[in-house]
């Protein structure tokens, strides 16, 4: 554990300091897990809208004639079939096919790209792209140029567009524009890690104070509330979103991961492809499932999976879903496993408690 | 919240209530302050045994898991069954309501190493 004072702080550290937020080390960060009651901001991004710091994640941009061939070289989804102001999501891979990172991949013109990594992996990224960089393109470790906010919840439209003139409701899910928030320039995305409509902003670091309390004021009306790193993850993992360094490793392929969608084998190479050849030859042999506790327990990241008394697999993240009132979790499984209705045993502090595999994503948000 | 000056606490952040020759058990208000949103108790069953400085149920909120420790050895009597069914009573009145568990004492000299409320107070605005 790194001593408070050696962590990384955000913009918004002094901010989240003065409101009490409990704050812990977050890969190296000094983040905010919770600023009154982790249910309570779950169920204010579910039912209206939540603002969260999220200035600890990395931006990489990619400048250049051959900027999009670097970009599908070493991610895996199809970086030619974005239009400029359109975002995916994708993934780095080694070349044994493992993940390096999940991100986001934002196509800002034919020459120039921006992504959205992971805190902890930033560095990590960076290098890796760079040593598989021979093309013409540059590449700029842009994480100290933005702080980042994200904006979630049926409420969120409704909040921002009081502080932007840029019609919102324009732009589409996973697309983005450049605008201004609240008078600031900011980069204005359609996207978000919550399973609910919302919006991640993009804005200079001496300007996210001022954003964040503009925002609280604009969605005072729908009972806005500042929301840490403990909602975040209960609201990804009832949607089913993954997480680096519980559902992807260095170890995980994205078959496996049950992210077959993002993986574009037919693109041409990239890194980690031949090795996602063999192994779809070989025939992929375990995969992410969902469970849900039938039996009184709560089974957490890290704990093994039983089927019929044999060890089978791995809970990869676990908890409480505020939204379903069930207990619920992630874990990989046999191939021939990972399908719903599966009887599963969890061992908890020694004993056995039975689980259930089911459909994901264990919360799916209403159509509006 | 105030920390009752009959009861005897733990540096484990669990209080003991001596009652006769038994002790009722729970976890302290800092300790609820600390663990967020509690969603799961899971506790022992009457008669069960219980020893002093052992684990012998976890509390769980939304975020992780935390083991209780025994302030004191004995055999478990009751079992409060309030927490069952509205685990997050334990963050509305965890000196109250919401006890653990009721013990018959083994060892009543075991409560002479346990802290006041004074000195758990001390203790958890130094930790």
């Amino acid at each position: 554990m790194t001593a408070a004072a050696d962590l990384k702080r955000t913009p918004l550290f002094e901010v989240h300091s003065a409101s009490n937020a409990k704050m812990v080390d977050f890969g190296g960060w000094n983040m905010p897990v919770q600023y009154s009651s982790i249910l309570e901001e779950h169920h204010a991004v579910r039912t209206a809208v939540g603002i969260f710091d999220v200035s600890h994640m990395g931006e990489i941009e990619i400048e250049g004639p051959e900027a999009n061939q670097l970009v599908n070289y070493v991610s895996t989804n199809n970086a030619s079939k974005l239009k400029p102001g359109q975002a995916h999501y994708s993934a780095l891979l080694y070349e044994h096919g493992g993940f390096v990172d999940d991100i986001l991949v934002h196509k800002i013109s034919e020459t120039h790209f921006f992504l959205c990594v992971n805190a902890s992996n930033q560095e990590k990224d960076f290098e890796h792209i760079r040593s598989h960089n021979h093309f013409d393109a540059g590449l700029v470790f842009a994480s100290e140029r933005y702080a980042q906010l994200a904006i979630q919840g049926p409420k969120s439209r409704e909040t921002l567009q009081k502080l932007t003139a840029t019609p919102l409701n324009e732009i589409k899910y996973y697309w983005f524009t450049d605008g201004a928030v609240a008078g600031v320039p900011a980069r204005i995305a359609h996207t978000g890690y919550t399973g609910e409509d919302g919006f991640e902003i993009y804005i200079a670091p001496d300007s996210a104070q001022q954003i964040w309390s503009k925002v609280l004021q604009a969605g005072e009306e729908f009972g806005i509330k500042p929301c840490g790193l403990g909602a975040r993850n209960t609201l990804r993992l009832e949607a089913k979103m993954a997480l680096y360094g519980h559902e992807l490793t260095a170890s995980i392929n994205p078959f496996e991961a049950d992210l077959a969608w993002i993986v574009k084998m037919d693109k041409g190479d990239f890194v980690g492809r031949s090795a996602l050849e063999k192994a779809l030859q070989q025939g992929v042999t375990r995969r992410l499932a969902g469970f849900q506790m039938i039996g009184r327990g709560i089974a957490r990241d890290g704990y093994e999976v039983w089927i019929d008394s044999k060890p089978a697999g791995w809970v990869t993240s676990g908890g409480p879903s505020p939204t379903l009132n069930k207990n619920i979790g992630l874990c990989y499984l046999p191939v021939e496993k990972a399908v719903p209705d599966v009887v599963i045993q969890i061992p908890i502090r020694n004993s056995p408690v039975e689980a259930m595999t089911v459909l994901t994503p264990f919360y799916k948000r209403p159509k509006s | 919240m105030s920390y009752p000056e009959n009861f005897k606490y733990t540096k484990e952040h669990e209080w003991v209530k001596v009652e006769g020759d038994s002790g009722i058990i729970g976890i302290t208000d800092h300790a609820q302050e600390e663990l967020g949103d509690i969603v799961f108790v899971d506790l022992p069953k009457s008669g069960a045994k219980v020893r002093k400085g052992e684990t012998f149920g976890s509390v769980e909120s939304v975020k992780a898991v935390s083991d209780i420790y025994s302030p004191v050895s004995g055999e478990v009597t009751a079992v409060n069954e309030l927490l069952s069914t509205s685990p997050e009573k334990l963050n509305e009145d965890p000196h109250g309501a919401a006890w653990l568990i009721k013990v018959k004492l083994s060892d009543s000299g075991e409560l002479n190493g346990l802290l006041s409320a004074a000195d758990y107070q001390s203790y958890i605005g130094a930790e």
